[in-house]
């Protein structure tokens, strides 16, 4: 039986045409870009600064995009392996082996195409060790520069006027010359403000999206969904129209499905009863992302909000990229992104999802790759635990080593934990 | 403080694996001082003293505890110096530290603060960022903001506030500490039959947690001990630089196993808070400053520092040429990232070079060593034979 055969047509609204078509051009812009001089810059989806490098015509490249991108088409535990070959351990994070094997293949993106080769590499060290080591891994293979911006983490739960001024004075004095030079444009910041405008009013569209799992049924699933959702504003297009119109027409898609009380279209179709409200910490899986997603769609268990979908922005706490301040709101927005969160931060806002979307319970996908997600994630469940009554869920998994995901594992771990939800209400 | 070898050593291990903090309590009781709690690798302990703090390293308990609690913290893939830490601070050991600091080197150690926070809401728990830009007119100021903030804490805890004279100071003792720890490292790649890695570490490990003027004698009594030691002869021994091991420590037991397998260590990664900044600190002008000047630019390359415009791998085979090392052993620790990203980059500079290299993980509770025996030994031979 073929693939086609097996899973039904998949429903795309028009918001996932637009994006679609988004990616597309985007990924033939880069891959033309040798030929039309076009410049681009790799940069992490946490602390992304694309509304500056736009403002310099720089397209972003997203190392992590074509990392799950590379293991959504089943190429990742080829790229792995070239990576352990060259003597990269066992032991460290998935993602940058699979883009470092990548880049070894060929650099082949997601479309088929070449990316090109970096003209800047623009380290934001945001929420993740890792990305530092990375980024020195990249800069040993790569003629370019690097533009580092060290953002400070928020180990008291606190944005101080001192860690401002850092992240600002580091875009005033490394950054911006760096992207000037690379681009041979000058800082223009009439037009930052202009993306600036347009990335809030996208996030308040964004926003709108993410809360509708406050609705009962949930008429999006906050996490399988979710990662579609956030795909155009953390990743190449915050600040565009493009993004823009996308959040508006998904917006407008959600609010009909909430007025006409729909749940979430699944792979497998709409889903008609909605069993489970779930919170979900941790990144997803993607090398089985389908088979994985199912296994939540399987049990009616819908994710009503997760944290994943805050790890490029936090915006459903009132933050929103301020044109009227634009490097001091650029240097808010990373520190304020999911992974620079200390872990009580962290519990805050987890069993606080937990109550405001009314969920039974919080679900840890706990990622072996990402140490900056994971270590810790066993105390923040029981804090959850602990302060929701709600019973808590654990699986491990991985980003994008399909050796380190076990579907019969983690299966029976989600039906033990549904059917201890389900007890827990039936008294 | 004993001048006779076995006895200094035996003091030494009782402090570096005094797992009950016995000697910080004791400590306590007799000059009614705070002990302030630090994880590796480095934090500015300078301040600390200056203040009337007793600055003691929190390294893990090595393989002298039994990890219960601790393991029930965190999945099978992160680190065991965590675990280890969790467990003595479940188990109340660590409950005589009226606060912790938790430096920037790593996300897990980063998560371990805010941990800290929440197991220990009335201790101070504070998470120490330094910069990675290091222009003294960015990083600089921040890393300032940071040491003042830290000051302000340890007066809310009742430490005295800080004075430019008490921290010159400070400055100045840790400035011997520091030529006393070279002297000693000096002593051992000239003479390594002299300094036994093995007794060298448990030295430097008890001075994580002795006041440092108690620590010079230590090392002066150690080193005078053992210069007039002559039943110690060379022994024909590979000369090999350790790296690898700057957070978790590996057991005592795997460092006498390199050295029965035909190692002398000339160079290593271990403690190294008492070398991380390299030269003595200015004390003219403001203390303050100085220490910040000296973090920014004086300090070893750490695979837990953004080298900026440095080269990978660069100090790592000066560090050999300067040791004489004839080989280099990477000993990093299960599942530490910095230790772990950094080798492939660290291996390249290492092969241009021409060194010979092997390498193996360890755990700090490890307890088995006979293959990285077979696996040293070969290596010492190898270099003995062919290099």
């Amino acid at each position: 039986m073929s693939k086609n055969q097996m899973t039904p047509d998949v429903q795309k609204d028009s918001s996932q045409l637009k994006q679609k078509q988004m990616i597309a051009e985007h990924y033939t812009r880069l891959a033309k870009a040798p030929d039309t001089g076009e410049k681009n810059a790799y940069t992490f989806v946490p602390g992304n600064l694309t509304e500056l490098l736009r403002s310099f015509d720089l397209l972003p490249v997203l190392p992590e995009i074509n990392a799950l991108q590379s293991s959504m088409r089943g190429k990742s535990r080829e790229y792995i392996a070239i990576a352990e070959k060259l003597g990269h351990s066992e032991d460290v994070c998935t993602y940058v082996k699979c883009d470092l094997g990548m880049m070894k293949s060929g650099n082949v993106g997601p479309t088929g195409e070449r990316l090109p080769d970096p003209d800047l590499l623009l380290l934001s060290y945001t929420g993740c060790f890792t990305f530092m080591k990375w980024f020195e891994i990249l800069r040993e293979e790569y003629d370019a520069p690097v533009a580092m911006l060290h953002v400070p983490y928020q180990g008291d739960g606190v944005i101080t006027d001192s860690m401002r001024k850092y992240v600002v004075d580091q875009l005033k004095t490394k950054v911006i010359p760096v992207m000037e030079k690379v681009s041979g444009k000058s800082y223009d910041e009439d037009r930052l403000k202009e993306m600036l405008t347009r990335s809030a009013k996208a996030e308040d569209d964004l926003v709108a999206v993410l809360e509708s799992g406050k609705n009962t049924p949930s008429p999006i699933d906050a996490y399988f969904g979710g990662v579609y959702y956030i795909g155009p504003i953390f990743t190449a297009f915050r600040g565009t129209q493009d993004a823009v119109d996308y959040y508006e027409a998904l917006r407008s898609e959600i609010d009909e499905r909430v007025r006409l009380g729909k749940g979430p279209v699944t792979p497998e179709g709409e889903m008609k009863e909605e069993k489970y409200r779930i919170v979900v910490e941790g990144p997803p899986n993607w090398t089985s992302f389908r088979k994985f997603w199912k296994m939540f769609s399987d049990e009616g268990a819908v994710v009503v909000t997760s944290s994943y979908t805050k790890v490029g922005g936090v915006y459903d706490n009132g933050f929103r990229h301020d044109p009227d301040r634009p490097l001091e709101s650029l240097a808010e927005y990373c520190m304020g992104c999911y992974t620079n969160l200390t872990l009580p931060s962290r519990v805050d806002m987890l069993a606080k999802y937990v109550e405001d979307y009314n969920a039974d319970g919080l679900l840890i996908n706990s990622i072996k790759s990402c140490n900056s997600f994971s270590a810790g994630q066993l105390m923040i469940l029981r804090e959850v635990e602990k302060r929701t009554g709600k019973p808590g869920g654990f699986i491990e998994s991985d980003l994008v080593d399909p050796r380190y995901f076990s579907a019969a594992n983690i299966k029976n771990r989600l039906e033990s934990w549904f059917q201890m939800i389900q007890q827990r209400r039936d008294g | 403080m004993s001048t006779d070898l076995q006895t200094l050593l035996q003091e030494a291990e009782e402090l570096a694996f005094d797992i009950d903090s016995s000697y910080v309590k004791a400590w306590k009781e007799k000059t009614g001082g705070l002990a302030i709690g630090y994880l590796p690798i480095y934090v500015p302990r300078e301040l600390l003293h200056a203040q009337g703090c007793l600055p003691v390293g929190v390294l893990g308990a090595g393989d002298n505890l039994e990890i219960i609690r601790g393991d029930a913290y965190y999945q099978s893939y992160i680190c065991h110096l965590p675990r280890s830490v969790i467990e003595l601070g479940l188990t109340g050991r660590l409950d005589c530290m009226d606060g912790m600091l938790f430096p920037a080197i790593c996300d897990v150690i980063r998560n371990l603060s805010g941990m800290w926070k929440m197991m220990a809401p009335e201790k101070l728990s504070r998470y120490l960022d330094v910069p990675q830009n290091f222009d003294p007119e960015t990083g600089g100021l921040f890393y300032r903001h940071e040491l003042e903030e830290l000051s302000a804490d340890l007066v809310k805890l009742g430490a005295r506030p800080l004075t430019d004279e008490a921290l010159r100071a400070s400055i100045e003792v840790y400035n011997r500490h520091r030529v006393a720890v070279q002297s000693l490292y000096r002593l051992r790649q000239d003479e390594p039959w002299k300094v036994p890695s093995s007794e060298l570490y448990l030295i430097l490990r008890a001075g994580v947690i002795l006041p440092v003027e108690e620590h010079l004698e230590m090392m002066a009594s150690y080193e005078a001990a053992v210069r007039a030691d002559t039943t110690r002869k060379p022994m024909d021994q590979a000369r090999v630089l350790l790296t690898g091991s700057f957070c978790e420590q590996p057991p005592l037991g795997l460092i006498k196993t390199l050295e029965r397998s035909g190692c002398y260590i000339v160079d290593d990664d271990l403690i190294q808070v008492h070398r991380w900044i390299l030269s003595s600190i200015p004390t003219e002008g403001d203390p303050l400053d100085n220490l910040v000047q000296a973090f920014l630019s004086d300090t070893i390359d750490s695979p837990t520092r953004y080298i900026d415009d440095g080269v990978k791998g660069a100090e790592l085979v000066q560090r050999v040429k300067d040791s004489r090392a004839e080989g280099l052993l990477f000993c990093a620790p299960s599942f530490c990232d910095p230790a772990l990203l950094d080798q492939p980059m660290a291996v390249t500079a290492v092969e241009k070079a021409g060194i010979p290299w092997t390498s193996f993980l360890f755990s700090e509770n490890t307890g088995q060593f006979q293959v990285i025996r077979e696996q040293a030994g070969t290596f010492a031979d190898s270099i003995k034979l062919w290099s």
